[in-house]
């Protein structure tokens, strides 16, 4: 399956390299790098890749290429999910995934990749498994290590991994036993020139935090489960329960977890919560341009849209802004062209605007596109599909955890089209 | 040397010494020196007894090999702490050992004896990672060592260490491929296991060493079905793409029949709202079908393999999956194996997948592309989730398209050409080409848009971006070869952008066009002539090969304005630098100039020229990108994949589906082995969340662990059964009110009994319809698998048998009372017999019409006159204690229970009962037998009764009976016939056939039936008992039931409830029963401990934790009762 993995930063430079069958040498990323000049941007850079003898499947995240070198066939998805989960491990151990991190922990990395994989085959991927074998590295720990000489690794062997439950560990203890779920959805949509929804979805996530004593058996019920369109579980959610009552049953794993992610269908209406207003032209022969921005709340049930900001991408013949934010601060990048409005919160009494002028390269014809103006937001305490969860139970121990539940809303890909 | 030594004393106690030498490269050269400096350093480090010095050189080693620097000379260093006591040190010199044992072979195998002793360690931990590191060095002299350690641990006890076997097999087979032939038999041992652990692994290593042994999967393709929501996701993966090629070689296509359906026209409809795949109703439905119109179906109807629908439907609740991987196999698998109406449920999951990571994005969007050409409809409603955002990269944007592209029909082309118009306005040109193309495509394919189409790219000619320009003029080339004619005017316009267009391809197309149609523009084609041919030496390739072309075509049509240029444009081609260009005007001024010497082609150049070229057909390049496996490497890229396995064709006639059936034996310990999850369930049955829901829970958990089927069923008929008692209640309270109430009546017409007896027949005719519907209902054929359905049946059969029930009332009453009579006339056989008729109210009450339980008790029907019905329910309440005469009853023959396979109604007055005779089954000692006691009530005799088409659950076995030729009519037969049902409650369907009609029917066997009793002395029996300790033993605390004290009683409920013989014992207190199960002979052996207060535990041993738990389930109720 998986030969070998190199991790390639931004400037092109193999800083790690990890074989599981013979070595293959790091000259087999000639190719990826040549793939990589010819895209133009950094994630246009095809995932699979073919070369004579191997096949390198890459994936992208926090400016690190990872690249895998396959021999034989293989489903690509199969490599590149992989992949992801190695890149959540890391984040999972050292907080951030960058070069540095990595290597800084370079001993702990290529231990849990040692760990992840057999013969290029995913041996332990699941993240309470892999803890209980390397234990991820703190200041405190670290500091004991180097003065007691005592390691990282995991003294007992992991018994996770022949559990029934495998996702969690074993002798879970806590003093305060708690268990928190964020309910987060975030709406997708293209608004079109005329202010009107051409796609709207609702994809939504169930994080949970769950620190709770022994072997919990959790169910968690909803008041209106037929709103889930789609959903895609934890291996630890118990399908058939699901299928047959609507509930969540499952026995959590410790600590952090994706619990549940959900899709409600662009079938159902959608309420856009914020609508913008925006006038932006360009005159042909002049070289200046108006723009004119106002942005404000609308079907938010009540609650406040926060944390907003815009950023758009002007046309290239754009020179510089001039602009007046009403609230909050903009910034105009003249070489990516990148406009950013932090706005902040929404005031409905005071609705926030940026107004003023661009200035284009003179002589310049006008340029034939307006662009698009992506949106963030967040509203606290509301999921917009109404989503609710009904009740939390936990069965199994004897104690009363503590539970907390927190519903959000955000953008997504949240785009106006003007 | 000694130098060098010097040099490394004086820096070597810096602590960083691991720094300097990341920035150098050993081979540059220049810094040998402290390349030895550096290597002796840490040589001192891995020396010393320090753990924390190894620790330390360790990490800079592997440090060193993450960077990709050479640290082999270290080899002898590191390799001597691989006995290191410190785990992280060990862990990094098995890193460092894997990583260099190649390139030094002779030292590598210093390591090999600490291994050696790993494998033989107590610790199964410790074994398997022994094992991993062992089959990861790749040194060709330990092959025999590896080998001999794989066949060891493939039979480890530990399934960890079995998984790791597994995991080394494909390591062994690259090392040496000359092992294959052992290390299938390793394999096919390990396709055998039955823990979830291995199962990912195994298929793993099949796939590498031997994917072409497709029949080693056989007798394990069900396990693995059952298996597989319980592995772990990778290995889902694995096993699900080798399942579809599997299920590609067995089964048959199950859209063979695609247009014999869509004529049928209702089965579609059928189809389509039905959505789940509920083969039960499935086959039904189509049974039906074919009974009630038989016109319809004169071709076979395709029936699908149940072991095909099995895998369908273990594998649906995958695309639930977090795993995108899983989830696309999973979706693979439907769009290659599902029938056509049931592959649109794997869309949802894939749109779903689009959220996820742009390359998850990239790899789903091409394969939904390839599936959205074949299958439009199904991605039809997600239509938006594939429009494009500014934000996408540009490969993503460009697949998107293509799926739009694909999407297009006549409905929604509108939204869809609006929705590229605005892609048209993209800064991204790359995208914009795309998006031309795309629009070219959906006009050629979708005729009504074309003008539409044509000109909107005709308006983008003016665009100021030259690429777009250049697009659009390549794709009108391409639309304006459908109808040329009606387009002169465009073709005009584009000639005028030759001045301006300098893309090599448009200016090509142009004067491709130009020439094609040049009759259509004959004023301006010599001038368009003119200016090329001034500009001819400065043009690209492309275009001086179309300017040839012109000029020959206008040479043909118009050789007076042109004859001369075309001369000249020839002339120049001769000089070319491009032979091409030569060669193509040689060859054309041969063809058109003629001359003496031109043969007798020149006659025919214009036709040769101006032929009518078909218009192209502008396809999409996923078209038939299906024939590779969908979601495979090779898919993707469109070629095939090193060690890529072809999807085979589907078989013209289905291999024998008897390959995959299993030993019971083999399936069985299945259950030992998802014990924990259900232990986890039986827990939870204390609990009280859980109690009430337990029936849905049961199945639920049993499914999702995957156990055999069986388990499933133990859950499902439990529900039943304690849905029918409440039910039954209900029905006695009822029916006792009722029964005071029509007494009076009854009395007067008790002299009547007998002949009114053919007058419920005749009312119940007017009801017969509604009834037969019921029955009809009862009697489809049950099968296995789909539990919670069959037991949820069953619970609404019981209810709509209260409304029969008041119909059909009077007669049942009659019955009861019959029944009661005869426990009245004949003391010793009574009990079982009042037992009887309960047991046939809890099974379902409109059983009760009239028949008579059992022949013997056909005589006594005249003394229902002295009974009085308030009598029965007395004696109900008695019999059981009366029981105490009869000890020495405990005969099988005399409990038995009579069970309704066939209504008489429904049967068209043939009725059918059966029993289990509780006499092993002398043509095969494995059977269980079952008397079927045919009873024709209907004017003419019945001819051939015959039982065909038996639908088994794997393992099951039937043997019928002999074919009853002839039944008189009002004539009664009995005959016996035997059924493995491999020891498990699920039910044997099959169909009883007369000469006329086929009826469905099902016996179903409570677990008591499926064992039969073996002799023991108490002491046998204490010592069998020791050893089904643990999980093999069910113990559960009763409070017997009013009339159930006293040893007798028990006895002989106990009996009743399970063919089991007693076995002596000391104490009254305690009763002892043994049996072993038909099937697989398990021991099964019983004890009840009662106590003076009325309360008993009863306990229950029996290696088959099904059996066990349902046989004390039956018992603890009928104690209770």
């Amino acid at each position: 399956m998986i030969h070998s993995l190199f991790l390639v930063n931004s400037s092109g430079d193999i800083f790690l390299e990890k074989h599981w069958k013979s070595v293959v040498s790091r000259s087999v990323c000639d190719y990826f790098f040549e793939a990589q000049e010819r895209a133009s941007e950094p994630e246009n850079v095809p995932p699979v890749i073919p070369t004579p003898h191997h096949y390198l499947i890459s994936v992208l995240r926090h400016r690190i290429y990872f690249v895998a070198v396959i021999q034989s066939e293989v489903p690509p998805l199969f490599v590149i999910e992989f992949l992801h989960r190695v890149v959540d491990t890391f984040q999972d151990y050292f907080g951030v995934c960058t070069e540095a991190a990595i290597k800084d922990n370079v001993v702990v990395v290529y231990e849990l990749l040692e760990e992840m994989l057999d013969n290029g085959f995913p041996l332990a991927t699941e993240s309470n498994i892999l803890k209980e074998l390397i234990k991820p590295p703190t200041i405190l720990r670290t500091v004991v290590n180097t003065i007691t000489g005592s390691t990282n690794v995991g003294e007992q062997l992991p018994t996770g991994q022949l559990s029934v439950v495998p996702w969690r560990r074993t002798g879970v203890k806590y003093t305060n036993n708690e268990a928190y779920f964020d309910v987060v959805e975030e709406i997708d949509a293209i608004i079109d020139k005329s202010g009107s929804t051409i796609t709207a979805e609702i994809q939504g996530v169930i994080d949970a935090c769950v620190k709770l004593t022994g072997m919990p058996d959790l169910t968690l019920s909803f008041m209106n489960p037929r709103l889930l369109d789609d959903v895609s579980f934890h291996p630890c959610v118990r399908f058939k329960r699901w299928e047959a009552e609507r509930i969540l049953s499952f026995i959590p794993p410790d600590g952090n977890f994706r619990l549940l992610s959900y899709h409600v269908s662009s079938q159902n209406l959608v309420a856009i919560p914020v609508y913008v207003k925006h006038n932006i032209t360009f005159r042909e022969g002049s070289s200046q341009g108006r723009f004119e921005l106002t942005l404000g709340p609308k079907q938010t049930m009540g609650k406040g849209v926060e944390a907003v900001l815009v950023n758009s991408q002007l046309p290239r013949g754009v020179l510089n802004t001039n602009l007046n934010p009403s609230q909050g601060t903009y910034t105009f990048d003249p070489v990516t062209k990148l406009l950013t409005w932090d706005v902040g919160k929404i005031n409905p009494q005071k609705l926030p605007s940026l107004k003023g002028s661009m200035s284009l390269q003179a002589g310049a014809s006008k340029p034939d596109e307006n662009p698009t103006i992506n949106i963030q937001f967040k509203i606290q305490q509301s999921a917009l599909s109404g989503l609710k969860v009904n009740r939390l139970d936990m069965y199994g121990e004897k104690y009363k955890p503590f539970k907390g539940i927190k519903y959000m809303t955000k953008a997504g890909k949240f785009q106006v089209r003007t | 040397m000694s130098a060098n030594s010097a040099f490394n004393e004086e820096k070597g106690g810096s602590s960083n010494v691991g720094e300097p030498e990341y920035g150098h490269d050993p081979a540059s050269g220049g810094i040998f020196s402290s390349d030895y400096k550096r290597h002796d350093d840490l040589k001192e480090m891995l020396d010393s007894n320090k753990d924390s010095l190894k620790l330390e050189a360790m990490k800079r080693i592997v440090a060193m090999i993450a960077r990709g620097k050479n640290a082999s000379d270290l080899f002898p260093a590191v390799v001597k702490n691989v006995a290191c006591k410190n785990i992280e040190v060990k862990k990094l010199v098995y890193v460092y050992l894997v990583r260099y044992a190649e390139e030094q072979q002779d030292l590598a195998l210093l390591s090999i004896s600490t291994f050696q002793r790993g494998l033989k360690d107590p610790n199964q931990l410790i074994r398997a990672s022994a094992l991993r590191v062992l089959s990861s060095i790749r040194v060709t002299i330990i092959v025999p060592i590896m080998m001999l350690a794989i066949k060891e641990a493939a039979s480890d006890m530990s399934p960890y260490v079995r998984k790791t076997a597994a995991h080394a097999i494909p390591k062994l087979y690259s090392l040496d491929p000359d092992q294959k032939d052992c290390l299938i038999e390793v394999i096919e041992k390990l396709l055998a296991d039955k823990t979830t652990l291995v199962a990912g692994s195994v298929v793993m290593a099949f796939e590498e060493v031997c994917p072409e042994r497709i029949d080693l999967i056989h007798k394990n393709y069900r396990k693995l079905c059952n298996l597989l929501i319980d592995v772990e996701e990778w290995g889902q993966v694995v096993i699900i793409n080798m399942l579809t090629r599997y299920a590609r070689t067995q089964f048959l296509n199950p859209n063979m029949n695609e247009s014999l359906l869509e004529e049928g026209g209702g089965e579609k409809a059928f189809y389509g709202s039905d959505g789940d795949d509920d083969e039960e109703e499935d086959k039904d439905e189509k049974d039906k079908k074919k009974a009630e119109a038989p016109s319809v179906v004169k071709r076979k109807p395709y029936v699908m393999d149940p072991d095909h629908r099995l895998l369908l439907r273990n594998t649906k609740p995958l695309l639930q999956s977090r795993n995108a991987a899983v989830v696309m196999a999973v979706a693979q698998l439907y769009f290659h194996l599902a029938p056509k109406a049931e592959v649109g449920v794997i869309a949802k999951a894939l749109v779903r997948l689009m959220r996820s990571h742009s390359e998850v994005q990239y790899v789903v969007l091409q394969n939904v592309a390839t599936m959205s050409i074949k299958r439009r409809g199904m991605f039809e409603p997600y239509l938006k989730s594939f429009y494009i955002r500014s934000t996408d990269p540009t490969q993503i944007k460009v697949l998107k398209l293509e799926v739009l592209t694909n999407l297009a029909n006549e409905t929604n082309i509108s939204t869809i050409l609006r929705e590229f118009q605005t892609y048209i306005k993209s800064m991204d040109k790359d995208f914009v080409a795309a998006t031309i193309q795309a629009i070219g495509r959906c006009a050629t394919n979708i005729g009504e848009v074309r003008d539409t189409c044509l000109n909107g790219l005709v308006q983008l000619l003016s665009n100021r971006d030259e690429l777009v320009v250049a697009e659009s003029v390549v794709v009108i080339k391409k639309l304006l070869q459908m109808q040329p004619e009606q387009h002169s005017d465009i073709i005009k316009h584009m000639a005028k952008l030759t001045d301006n267009i300098q893309v090599p391809m448009a200016r090509a197309s142009i004067l491709w066009l130009i020439g094609e149609y040049c009759e259509h523009v004959p004023k301006i084609a010599p001038d368009v002539l003119r200016k090329m041919a001034k500009t001819f030496t400065n043009e690209e390739d492309i275009v001086k090969l179309q300017i040839i072309n012109l000029a020959a075509k206008l040479y043909l049509t118009n050789s007076k304005q042109t004859k001369l240029l075309t001369q000249y444009v020839l002339n120049l081609a001769k000089y070319d630098q491009n032979y091409d260009i030569r060669d193509r005007a040689r060859f054309i001024r041969q063809l058109i100039v003629p001359t003496d010497k031109s043969g007798a082609l020149s006659k025919y150049a214009k036709k040769l020229f101006l032929a009518l070229k078909p218009a192209p057909v502008l396809e999409s390049p996923f078209k038939d990108r299906d024939h590779f496996q969908l979601g495979s490497l090779s898919h993707l890229l469109n070629a095939k994949a090193g060690g890529y396995q072809e999807l085979p064709d589907w078989p013209e006639a289905a291999p024998d589906p008897s390959v995959r059936n299993v030993e019971v034996k083999e399936s069985v310990p299945e259950w030992t082995k998802c014990s924990s999850r259900e232990k986890r369930k039986e827990k939870k049955v204390e609990k009280p969340f859980y109690s009430d829901s337990e029936g849905e829970s049961g199945p639920t958990e049993s499914a999702d662990s995957a156990s055999d089927t069986a388990s499933d069923s133990e859950s499902g008929s439990e529900e039943s059964g304690s849905g029918s008692e409440s039910e039954e209640s209900d029905q006695q309270s009822e029916s006792g009110s009722e029964e005071d109430e029509e007494e009076e009546e009854r009395k007067k017409k008790k002299e009547k009994i007998k002949a009114k007896k053919p007058v419920p027949e005749s009312d119940s005719e007017q009801s017969s319809e509604e009834e037969g519907k019921k029955t009809e209902s009862k009697n489809k054929p049950r099968r296995g698998g789909s539990d919670t359905e069959s037991g949820e049946d069953k619970d609404s059969e019981t209810e709509s048998s209260e409304s029969e029930e008041e119909e059909s009332e009077e007669e049942s009453e009659e019955e009861t009372k019959k029944k009661k009579k005869a426990t009245v006339s004949k003391p010793p056989s009574k009990p079982p017999k009042i037992d009887n008729k309960k047991e046939k109210k809890e099974m379902s009450l409109l059983d009760l019409d009239d028949f008579d339980p059992a022949p013997s008790l056909s005589q006594v029907t005249p003394l229902n006159n002295f009974l009085s019905s308030s009598l029965v329910t007395d004696l109900e309440g008695l019999s059981l204690t009366d029981n105490v005469l009869s000890p020495t009853t405990i005969t099988p023959s005399g409990n038995l229970k009579t069970y309704e396979l066939l209504h008489r109604i429904t049967g068209e007055g043939l009725s059918v009962e059966y029993c289990f005779s509780r006499q092993p089954f002398s043509p095969d000692p494995h059977m269980v037998a079952v008397q079927i006691q045919f009873t024709n009530s209907a004017a003419s005799e019945a001819k051939n009764l015959h039982i065909e088409d038996a639908k088994l659950q794997s393992g099951m076995r039937m043997k019928e009976f002999p074919e009853i030729e002839t039944l008189p009519a009002g004539e009664t037969v009995s005959v016996v016939m035997g059924i493995d049902f491999c020891d498990s409650t699920q039910a044997a369907n099959f169909q009883l056939c007369t000469h006329t009609r086929k009826f469905f029917v099902s016996i179903q066997p409570p677990v008591g039936e499926l064992m039969m009793p073996i002799f023991m002395t108490e002491n046998e029996f204490k010592k069998e008992q020791g050893q089904l300790m643990g999980m093999n033993e069910i113990t559960e605390k009763v409070t017997l039931g009013e009339k159930c004290h006293g040893e007798h009683a028990v006895i002989q409920r106990v009996t009743t409830a399970a063919n089991l013989s007693r076995v002596p014992c000391g104490s009254d207190k305690e009763c002892r029963f043994a049996g072993k199960t038909v099937t697989s002979g398990s021991l099964v052996l019983v004890s009840v401990v009662t106590k003076d207060n009325g309360a008993a535990q009863v306990t229950v041993n029996c290696e088959k934790m099904v059996i066990g738990t349902m046989l004390v389930k039956d018992i603890l109720q009928t104690l209770t009762q």
